[in-house]
């Protein structure tokens, strides 16, 4: 296999460090929005970002990214244009690891082979396709490896004896899911949340990241314990979703992504 | 895929698919539960107590076999070929749904599990699993889209009546699909102690395959009634597809046979109107609730909004092995619009004394137009998949509509 130089591998290159995964829903309220939010938030720690292309039926996500992805498909934003918006990203020098979050659907009617080449020509590191388990990915997975993209694998607290499998398979990091559900900010983290990521670790050499339901600064800090990045979605997009009145007003912008800024700036403070 | 062949050889394979279609994709959250759900199912179909009693509850509750009725007054009145009604809206609960219900309920119960939920468009499925919750004494949660709830009020009345809790989902289309999503939402967080009991032949593997097994009684009577009716099997077979399970029920046995099938999508106000549910005339293949299949959807591959007066039929997918019986040309699906249906509602109210749901109508108003081209020695089955009680108010409403001037309006 062709070794390539992906971000996400030098990223993780370095094991002591624990990164912050911040996530945004491409589009929402609109592209010229999360092209200024995205340098806002790497001012603010992002370590790596994860993109959501939105779409219809989001079968995994819960209300909070549920809205997003409708105020984003409200506005026009199509495959495509995420694509081009990391193209824009990279031509304005953000050097962090891009990877968008995309369901099955949008990626297949896109072509396989030709989305992950698109994929690599915007400077995007690879995707994650959360209905898109390791028995349906072979050909994404052969399509990925090919253009040097990652197709991020995800564990979940019931994988029990596909752990195994999953891992070896996993690139890039693999993405651990926090605890039975869709996406969403929850009260409280599962208790035995550590055993789960205790077994994934003994099971694979791929760092791992964990996402879903992580909102505060102290759960940042918690599962930062026991994994190498942590990822939190739900909890900025509300943040964002707050300061519509202020990102959708010309005048007021600026003021909207820096509320936005500070809030992941205290969620990245957790980790230091 | 223009290439797939109609074989014998056994579908779905071992993974789930149909031809290039079928499959299961989900989050990894619920790949473990399909798999104990695939073993729990191959066992029952192994053990013969599992087979008893559902055939027993087939036979005694639901009050099976149903007839296979000759419509002799609208053989008549339509001058051609003989049409013979496989009378599904007599099963208990009023349509095929429960025999589907009926075999997952009790898979359920022998998994151990103590709560079930469903998805509903029609209300249909919804209240042939709170049925069944409440004759087995499970408890049951049924989603369903908000649009639905207010077309289909006395299916909601009959589903809190029997016990069950009707969530009203408010995301996206607020019908069937945004119903699915939401019960598979709902599913991911519960998965440990909850069965999700799937109303038609989607999802993924293995619910296209066992909704199927659970509805093939439909076309296994139909077969042993004709035969012993008129001695030979039917020229042609006619059943409505939505998701498609009473076609498949009823398609499945006759796959093998000399018997033209047909399946009767939506067509809504119009196939040139965007306003349609109909998946396999103008879909292309994509992936919806688990399945790859034949899916309505824009060039971006986002999920476009059916539209069908007969809630049961507006979904904007269909059946995986629907999508391999079309490419391989075993059936042939066309389509009839709203009007046609309701103008089928009252054909068959008129001539035969049975109002059919608006689903069915759809499979009437289709042989309606193929029947006066057929000779009389031509037989013609339609499946009759459910009585039309819970859309009186819907019909009186439409056709309310038309006398003011044109259904559409």
């Amino acid at each position: 296999m062709i070794t390539v130089d992906n971000r996400i591998d030098r990223l993780f290159a370095d094991r002591t460090k624990k990164r912050f995964i911040p996530y945004l829903t491409a589009g929402d309220p609109s592209l010229e929005v999360t092209a200024r939010l995205i340098p806002a938030l790497v001012e603010a720690g992002a370590d790596l970002l994860e993109l959501g292309v939105p779409y219809s039926d989001p079968l995994a996500d819960g209300p909070t990214i549920q809205r997003a992805s409708q105020r984003s498909l409200a506005a026009g934003t199509t495959i495509v244009d995420v694509l081009h918006l990391v193209g824009r990203m990279r031509e304005r020098g953000i050097a962090i690891p891009l990877v968008l979050f995309s369901y099955y659907n949008p990626v297949l009617q896109y072509g396989l082979d030709r989305f992950f080449a698109d994929l690599a020509a915007c400077g995007a590191d690879g995707i994650v396709i959360p209905d898109l388990p390791v028995e349906e990915n072979r050909e994404a997975m052969r399509a990925a490896k090919q253009h040097g993209m990652h197709l991020i694998s995800l564990v979940a607290p019931t994988s029990e004896a596909r752990i195994a499998m999953i891992g070896e398979q996993a690139g890039g990091f693999l993405y651990c899911v926090s605890s039975l559900g869709v996406t969403g900010v929850r009260e409280s983290l599962p208790d035995d949340l550590g055993q789960f990521l205790q077994k994934v670790k003994a099971s694979t050499q791929t760092p791992i990241a964990v996402g879903f339901g992580i909102s505060t600064p102290e759960q940042v800090s918690l599962v930062a314990e026991h994994a190498d990045g942590v990822v939190v979605g739900s909890a900025i997009v509300q943040e964002v979703e707050r300061n519509l009145p202020l990102l959708t007003d010309p005048d007021k912008v600026e003021e909207g992504i820096e509320q936005i800024k500070r809030f992941v700036q205290r969620l990245y403070g957790a980790l230091q | 895929m223009t290439s797939t062949t109609f074989t014998r050889a056994t579908v779905p394979d071992r993974h789930g698919r149909f031809g290039p279609f079928g499959g299961k994709f989900v989050p990894e959250t619920l790949m473990n539960a399909l798999e104990e759900l695939e073993k729990a199912f191959a066992e029952a179909q192994q053990d013969p107590a599992f087979l008893a009693e559902l055939s027993s509850l087939l036979d005694k509750y639901a009050g099976r076999p149903t007839p296979l009725y000759y419509a002799a007054r609208m053989t008549e009145a339509l001058g051609g070929a003989r049409i013979y009604l496989k009378r599904e809206d007599l099963n208990h609960t009023g349509a095929h749904k429960l025999n589907n219900a009926l075999g997952q309920g009790l898979l359920a119960r022998r998994m151990g599990k103590k709560a079930i939920i469903a998805e509903t468009g029609a209300g249909q499925h919804g209240v042939a699993s709170a049925t069944v919750a409440a004759k087995l004494g499970l408890s049951c949660k049924v989603f369903m889209g908000e649009e639905d709830i207010k077309r289909q009020e006395l299916n909601v009345f009959r589903m809190k009546l029997l016990g069950a809790e009707v969530i009203p989902v408010t995301s996206g289309t607020r019908t069937l699909k945004d119903a699915t999503n939401e019960a598979i939402r709902y599913w991911v967080s519960h998965v440990d102690d909850t069965f999700y009991v799937i109303g038609s032949v989607v999802g993924p593997h293995p619910y296209p395959y066992m909704v199927r097994e659970f509805q093939k009684v439909i076309g296994e009577e139909t077969r042993s009634q004709i035969l012993r009716q008129i001695g030979r099997l039917p020229d042609e077979v006619v059943a409505c597809v939505g998701g498609g399970s009473n076609a498949i029920g009823m398609f499945y046995p006759f796959l093998h046979d000399e018997v033209k099938l047909r399946g009767v999508e939506a067509a809504g106000h119009g196939l040139d109107t965007g306003k349609h549910a109909a998946t396999l005339t103008l879909g292309r293949p994509g992936v919806i609730h688990g399945s790859l299949t034949y899916l309505l959807q824009d060039e971006f591959g986002q999920v476009q909004e059916a539209h069908s007066i007969s809630a049961g039929l507006d979904y904007p997918g269909v059946g995986p092995e629907h999508a391999y019986l079309k490419e391989s040309k075993r059936v042939t699906y066309t389509s009839v619009t709203d009007e046609e249906a309701l103008a089928a509602v009252q054909f068959l109210c008129r001539t035969e004394g049975i109002i059919p749901a608006l689903e069915s109508a759809h499979a009437v108003a289709e042989v309606m137009k193929l029947a006066p081209r057929r000779p009389k020695d031509v037989v013609i089955v339609i499946c009759l998949s459910g009585r039309g009680d819970k859309d009186v108010a819907a019909i009186q409403a439409a056709l309310g509509k038309a006398a003011q001037g044109g259904l559409d309006a």
